[in-house]
């Protein structure tokens, strides 16, 4: 019986978010009849389960809000704003009612008789409608489109750093294409003759014409990552101005593929794209498996290629005459076992956009509560990571968007007398850049105020007050365990959790945490992940005899240390100098209690380290061999915390290899070193 | 250590390993006992106390190996061909536990298990539960969660 509820509530849980998803898009005038059948379903099923199980309370909020939509459903009542807020309203109480219900605890009464007061406010209407037999009100869609479609244009000339710096413009067109409809013009006028055509040079210019419900920063954010590499200049067309769809310059040379709509559907203008596309992606069918199996799965297919690489091993020691079957067969069974395990670790990524959605609900209460104004927007919801980051990540973000509401937000009117618009906006995005996962939480709020900052951590008592700061380190200074600046501790953040927190969260998912903010911009909080907790880029290393691994991700460089370059400090302590700065030197060894602490001359070599604190260090290592992923194994289970080392890793020769922990490794050094017996 | 109710309720035979361990007999119930292995190099660990050996590979499992004689307050292993590593599991932690021989499996009824006698060293006397007579010699009961959780056991 408790299995069979178990399932209700995990079904719950997907039915809450498609309803939440499908709300959004009725909200946002973005909806057909599919969506609004999809959003009544959705309730009915929560209904439908809850009376199997006879939760009453469950089964009276679910009817009347089905009811309501029913009404939705039937066109005799339309979107309007009032309406949409009952509805989220609704869907959250159904969500807290679901967790309550399933918890044991007790819902909150009072809560829920408000928003049943308001639903039946829509059903008194709809029923005198009906009573009276007045004409009902069909469901139009163009006027309702909460997100009105801007128009931008952009004129985009890139220097000729910008694709010697890796970036393409074609990406951020078809990012700008994501955002609504585009259509681009290729300004060719600079491209010289054959002789004198230098392909290191940029002659291209584009101008690209946008129309999408986004506001002006979202637009500039796509060039973010060129700035100072482009002229770039984004221009906000007003409505009056505005170009109709149709008459998007036609000779665009060079026209972005943007997704096709079925016949039928609403002009573009009320319909982004990709929202629609994910509607109509999520029908795929799906599979429930426990977790649980596919974690063994992917020990296993671990083992698989560690088998693999001992078999290549042992055929090559038989040295085979050149040209033997063999050798392909090998090659082949090579690539099986990585495909197989390329697609186990597949299975176990899974899109953001649950845990985005959670966050929207978090943005609601946090707005309800502080009674300001909140757009809460997403992008790159459809970027896959760990299922375990996923859960992982909730507690820490939502502390985040609580704090960008309650303190990054202004209120209203210190908004407008700021010249901002009086609704504030918070931005959640999430994608992948070069090997990791990049998830930003944003506002533009008034940014951070550093004067404040100093002056609060120099009250508690955590730096001291000649200590002269640059802005990141007073920015840094928010993650100290025990600092708030709230003058008063409010109900929504003051928890007692503070951005430590949230720091170490991010830390123990093997990720980092930063901060940039402009003084009457805003700040965004960026968290950088590895892809998976399961697998690690690292350099493989000798230390004492004894192979180990150091995370790619710390390293900036190996260096192979000239005399002149080591400078003693003291008893045992040691600097490198390098490009005019002196860095400690880590004998990592001694640190790990390996060998007795030992100057490093210059037949060792030396990796330079940035630690999470920004602070640099030479690790003396014996040798460097070379650059894999590993798989990681964690000691913490069968053993415990082993200072200086994260976890552990198995060999293509079957050995254990730790992986270094570069950051507890460098505290160990200074003191002094505990001792093994040695001969 | 006395023996819980669990142990007087239940006067079922009771299916035990037995070892050495720095020339004294002991056992341990054959239910906590996944497997037997050769002993092979392991992979020292930094800053491990004296009676952890490092970790080894099981089938992609990294699991830590504890020479048993140390943990119970004896003198190291003595190394030998017949080494072993008797691998056990206990609340999902599984350990390996080398010792010098494995002897043989005993039916031994939970009646027979008499209490620790009072004895001066702790790391030993925490380490077992009861005590076995077979055959005019004394098998020593080991505690395996005494033995796996070394923070409760140790210093001595």
């Amino acid at each position: 019986m408790s299995s069979l509820q178990d399932t209700f509530f995990e079904e719950c849980e997907e039915l809450l978010l498609a309803l939440d998803e499908g709300l959004g898009q009725v909200v946002s005038g973005a909806h057909d009849k599919e969506t609004v059948n999809a959003v009544f379903r959705a309730v009915h099923s929560i209904k439908g389960g809850a009376g199997a199980f006879g939760f009453d309370d469950l089964v009276s909020f679910a009817h009347i809000f089905e009811t309501v939509l029913d009404e939705l459903r039937a066109d005799r009542l339309s979107p309007d704003a009032d309406l949409a807020r009952v509805l989220y309203a609704a869907s959250d109480r159904l969500a807290a009612l679901v967790e309550a219900t399933r918890d044991g605890t007790a819902a909150d009464a009072a809560a829920r008789d408000s928003v049943l007061a308001d639903l039946n406010g829509y059903l008194g209407n709809a029923g005198q409608e009906e009573a009276f037999n007045f004409p009902t009100l069909t469901l139009d869609l163009e006027p309702l489109a909460a997100a009105p479609a801007e128009w931008y244009e952009i004129v985009f000339r890139p220097h000729d750093g910008l694709s010697a710096n890796g970036h393409e413009p074609a990406l951020m067109f078809a990012e700008l294409a994501e955002m609504g409809e585009i259509g681009v013009v290729l300004d060719d006028s600079a491209l010289p003759d054959w002789d004198g055509f230098d392909p290191e040079k940029s002659y291209l210019g584009w101008t690209i014409s946008l129309c999408g419900p986004q506001t002006e920063p979202a637009v500039a954010a796509v060039f973010d990552f060129v700035e100072g590499l482009c002229d770039l200049e984004i221009r906000h067309i007003p409505a009056e101005d505005a170009p109709t769809p149709d008459s998007v310059p036609d000779l665009a040379v060079e026209v972005l593929p943007v997704e096709t709509r079925p016949p039928g559907a609403p002009p573009p203008a009320d319909l982004p794209d990709k929202a629609r596309a994910e509607h109509q992606g999520g029908a795929r069918p799906t599979l429930r498996v426990d977790l649980e199996r596919v974690d063994r799965l992917i020990n296993t297919v671990g083992e698989l290629i560690i088998n693999q690489a001992m078999i290549s091993q042992r055929i090559h020691a038989l040295d085979l005459p050149a040209g033997n079957p063999l050798e392909n067969e090998l090659e082949d069974y090579k690539l099986l076992a990585r495909d197989i395990q390329e697609g186990i670790m597949a299975i176990r990524a899974q899109p953001v956009k649950p845990l985005f959605q959670r966050m929207a609900r978090i943005v609601r209460e946090a707005s309800a509560s502080t009674g300001k104004d909140v757009e809460f927007v997403t992008t790159g919801e459809a970027t896959e990571i760990d299922k375990t980051l996923i859960e992982r990540l909730a507690d820490p973000l939502t502390h985040m968007i609580r704090n960008a509401v309650d303190h990054g937000l202004e209120p209203s009117d210190a908004r407008t007398a700021a010249g901002k618009s009086a609704q504030g906006r918070i931005t959640l995005s999430a994608c992948h850049r070069s090997g990791s996962v990049f998830i930003e939480v944003s506002d533009d709020g008034a940014g951070l105020n550093r004067e404040k900052i100093l002056g609060a951590a120099v009250r508690k008592g955590l730096v001291s007050e000649s200590a002269d700061f640059s802005e990141s380190e007073i920015d840094a200074l928010l993650f100290l365990p025990g600092f708030s600046t709230a003058a008063e501790v409010s109900n929504l953040s003051g928890r007692g959790v503070g951005m430590d927190v949230v720091k170490r969260a991010v830390q123990d998912l093997g990720g980092r945490i930063t901060i940039s903010s402009v003084r009457g911009r805003g700040t965004t909080f960026t968290i950088v992940l590895p892809l998976t907790l399961a697998v690690l880029d690292g350099m493989v290393i000798s230390v004492a005899g004894q192979t180990m691994v150091m995370p790619i991700t710390a390293i900036l460089e190996t260096i192979r240390p000239e005399v002149q370059d080591l400078h003693s400090l003291g008893a045992e302590g040691q600097l490198l100098s390098i490009r005019g700065q002196y860095v400690p030197v880590v004998d990592v060894a001694s640190s790990l209690g390996l060998t007795r602490p030992d100057r490093v001359n210059e037949e060792g070599v030396l990796i330079l380290v940035e630690t999470q604190t920004q602070e640099r260090r030479a690790f003396a290592v014996d040798m460097v061999h070379d650059q894999r992923q590993v798989v990681i194994k964690s000691l913490e289970g069968n053993y415990g915390v082993v200072p200086g080392i994260s976890a552990a890793t198995i060999l293509g020769d079957g050995k254990i290899a730790l992986i270094l922990d570069p950051d507890s490794t460098a505290q160990l050094s200074p003191r002094p070193t505990p001792m093994k017996e040695e001969a | 250590m006395s023996m819980t109710a669990e142990d007087t309720a239940l006067q079922k035979d009771l299916e035990v390993v037995t070892f050495s361990v720095a020339g004294q007999s002991y056992c341990l119930d054959i239910q906590s006992i996944r497997e037997i292995r050769r002993w092979s190099p392991v992979t020292a660990l930094p800053h491990a106390p004296a009676d952890v050996l490092g970790v080894m590979n099981l089938r992609g499992s990294v699991i830590p190996i504890y020479d048993l004689a140390a943990r119970f307050g004896l003198d190291n292993i003595r190394q030998s061909e017949r080494n072993v590593i008797i691998v056990v599991a206990l609340e999902g932690n599984i350990v390996g536990l080398l010792v010098e021989a494995v002897s043989e499996v005993l039916s031994v009824s939970r009646a027979d298990i008499q209490p620790t006698p009072d004895i001066r060293s702790e790391a030993t006397r925490r380490c077992i539960t009861g005590v076995i007579s077979v055959n005019g010699d004394m098998i020593r009961m080991a505690d395996l969660k005494a033995v796996i959780h070394p923070q409760k056991v140790t210093p001595a």
